[in-house]
């Protein structure tokens, strides 16, 4: 992690759609609100400018008190968090067709169905929250302020420059990793989170535990969140798990289970999630959701209509990804160090073999 | 404890095996499936665990053994390496043959504790009062088309290391551990290779022929620990010339070291670098 903001990372291969993403520090999010406003302009919409709605409670865990079941949200917002909702679900749409016509090669995780959550626990959010997820990352890229076709570009593999991001890596184990970064963010000072979301299949893993166990030891403000789809890759969870409450499986780390096909439901859980962590450390989501694809591959956009505005964008943006050149190869070597010297070089498989680095 | 890497892009066939009695041509991973059929069929105790095994696994190495064989010898496992192979170390200790799937190589770090610390030694630290011989752990190894982190890497060097298993890159239930093959008889260099590179090296073979006309011959390693000297040294001291071809990084892998081995015991092996520059990647 040692990239400098000003740093422009040149999207390497497919290899990095698969995995998770820790994404700080980005730039101000893409969409601005004012042009949603505008699109939707003319349509026979409500112009209350705010509203107020009741949402389920939460299963608790250890906790004597859970986040408000009554949400308020501005006109803005609101609409705001719906085109966000609809472009990741759009976006997915897309990923899995240019899948499947092979413009994106290796796997391709979708986080269809489970929008809710990425958007719902941003919205709760802010820019210098840090969050660390595996690959079923599209969505939670995309809400941490990656352009569209920077998401699908990364996907195809293509040489588009428009992901800016200061920090971005890439695990499937990487639990114990967000308690590392809440350390640090503690350890700094910030008044920040560090938000570590697993699946309900890496749930079983024993680092889990280990991370658990360090969390609350040194109380670092992190928020693990069990985004629970009812599946670890095709075995349920019924299968899979002695205890599928997964937000009581952090033992001395209280938790909650909250709808996570509920924006409004998730994003109150994070905002009372941030601020317990910040004052008593760690703190588990277990957000129930579910995920559309896998159970098919045929169009999950006819379950939705999408806005013509979003689709074009998304449109746009997947032309984008497939028709720039690929990334050459002299690529593969650039960005390994900050600001390497002039005529650094890397070496290639064999000692004899040097390639320039930028 | 078997470890047995075998090819993740393998669809191909199989170079064909001499062997007695009828035959029929599969590929790698229908031979893996026929294999683990055979011994499930043959043997009560036998049972097949992993990720996904049940419906097939990711590769259709299982396919159809659950509907064969029951539930209760084909079965899913959470998502848990670590558990897998040391769930398998204890069933193979009670006297069960247990077979672990690690879904790929690359998730195998989790267990890695495990193989080489528990399941490695059991024999030797019970004082051969136990042993988990009866256990086999199959990942695949290598480039799946476009598989990326996670899904590519060739970590068979890792468990050379190790003493106490015995690690197969391909195999056959009725093939001989710990002895390669000569699949195709040359004059001028010997090119040795594992897995897919075997397949690669097929082609280079034929090239080389046309090209340059070089005769090659190609041995198939088959058995990375214990590897065959005997044959591997035979041949390079018949051609004079050694390229090895494996996916895996250069540094320290299962390449220096075979190429060394046959440096330093018959002081031949100019095509030591040639191989390397070329096809370590």
């Amino acid at each position: 992690m040692v990239r400098s903001p000003s740093r422009v990372r040149h999207v390497s291969v497919e290899a990095s759609v698969m995995f998770a993403l820790v994404v700080r520090s980005l730039k101000p999010q893409s969409i601005p609100k004012s042009g949603i406003i505008g699109a939707l302009q003319g349509k026979n919409y409500s112009t209350v400018s705010e509203a107020t709605f009741e949402v389920k409670s939460c299963d608790l865990y250890k906790l004597e008190q859970g986040p408000n079941t009554s949400v308020s949200l501005s006109r803005d917002d609101a609409l705001f968090y719906y085109r966000q909702m609809q472009t990741v679900r759009r976006m997915e749409t897309v990923a899995g067709n240019l899948y499947k016509a092979k413009y994106i090669r290796g796997f391709c995780h979708l986080y269809s169905g489970q929008e809710a959550c990425c958007v719902g626990m941003e919205a709760a959010l802010t820019g210098d929250d840090a969050v660390i997820t595996a690959y079923r990352a599209h969505g939670w890229t995309y809400v941490r302020g990656v352009s569209l076709v920077g998401v699908l570009a990364e996907l195809t593999g293509k040489h588009v420059k428009v992901i800016h991001l200061t920090y971005i890596m890439i695990f499937m184990l990487q639990i114990p990793l967000g308690a590392g970064i809440a350390f640090a963010l503690q350890y700094q000072g910030k008044p920040n989170v560090c938000v570590t979301l697993y699946g309900d299949g890496a749930a079983n893993q024993g680092q889990l535990f280990e991370a658990f166990n360090l969390a609350k030891l040194w109380n670092v403000p992190a928020i693990f969140v069990c985004e629970n789809n009812g599946y670890g890759m095709g075995t349920s969870v019924e299968r899979a798990s002695a205890n599928t409450d997964y937000y009581t499986r952090g033992d001395f780390v209280p938790g909650m289970r909250v709808d996570g096909m509920d924006i409004l439901a998730v994003k109150e859980a994070t905002r009372f999630c941030k601020d317990y962590a910040l004052k008593n450390g760690p703190i588990l989501i277990e957000a129930a959701t579910y995920r559309y694809h896998g159970h098919s591959m045929s169009d999950p956009g006819t379950r939705l209509k999408i806005d013509t505005e979003v689709r074009k964008e998304v449109e746009e943006a997947a032309e984008k990804a497939k028709s720039d050149p690929e990334l050459s190869l002299e690529n593969m070597y650039n960005d390994i160090y900050v600001n390497p010297p002039a005529d650094y070089t890397v070496r290639g498989c064999d000692i004899s073999i040097q390639h320039s680095s930028t | 404890m078997w470890l047995s890497c075998y090819l993740s892009s393998a669809l191909r066939s199989c170079p064909c095996l001499i062997v007695t009695g009828e035959t029929t041509r599969m590929t790698l991973v229908q031979a893996i499936n026929n294999a683990i059929d055979i011994v499930l069929s043959k043997d009560p105790t036998a049972v097949l665990f992993g990720e996904d095994v049940a419906f097939g696994g990711v590769f259709r190495v299982s396919v159809n053994l659950r509907d064969r064989y029951g539930r209760d010898r084909v079965f899913n496992s959470p998502l848990s390496e670590q558990g897998i192979v040391a769930f398998g170390i204890g069933l193979a200790c009670a006297g069960a043959t247990s077979i672990a799937e690690i879904q790929f190589a690359d998730y195998i770090f989790p267990a890695f504790d495990q193989i080489v610390n528990e399941g490695s030694k059991f024999r030797y630290r019970t004082g051969n009062l136990f042993n988990c011989g009866k256990l086999t752990i199959r990942a695949p190894i290598g480039a799946v088309g476009h598989g990326a982190l996670y899904h590519s890497q060739s970590p068979e060097a890792f468990f050379a290391h190790i003493p106490g298993i015995k690690e197969v890159p391909t195999g056959d239930y009725e093939l001989p551990l710990s002895s390669a093959e000569v699949l195709i008889e040359g004059d001028d260099v010997t090119l040795v290779g594992w897995g897919t590179q075997v397949h690669v090296l097929r082609d280079v073979v034929t090239m080389a022929q046309e090209k340059l006309n070089v005769s090659c011959e190609l041995i198939d390693l088959r058995t990375i620990l214990p590897w065959d000297l005997e044959t591997v040294a035979k041949s390079v001291v018949k051609t004079g010339r050694l390229l090895i071809a494996h996916e895996a990084p250069y540094t320290y892998g299962i390449c220096s070291r075979n190429s060394s081995t046959n440096t330093g015991q018959y002081h031949v092996s100019p095509g030591e670098r040639l191989n390397r520059e070329i096809m370590s990647v």
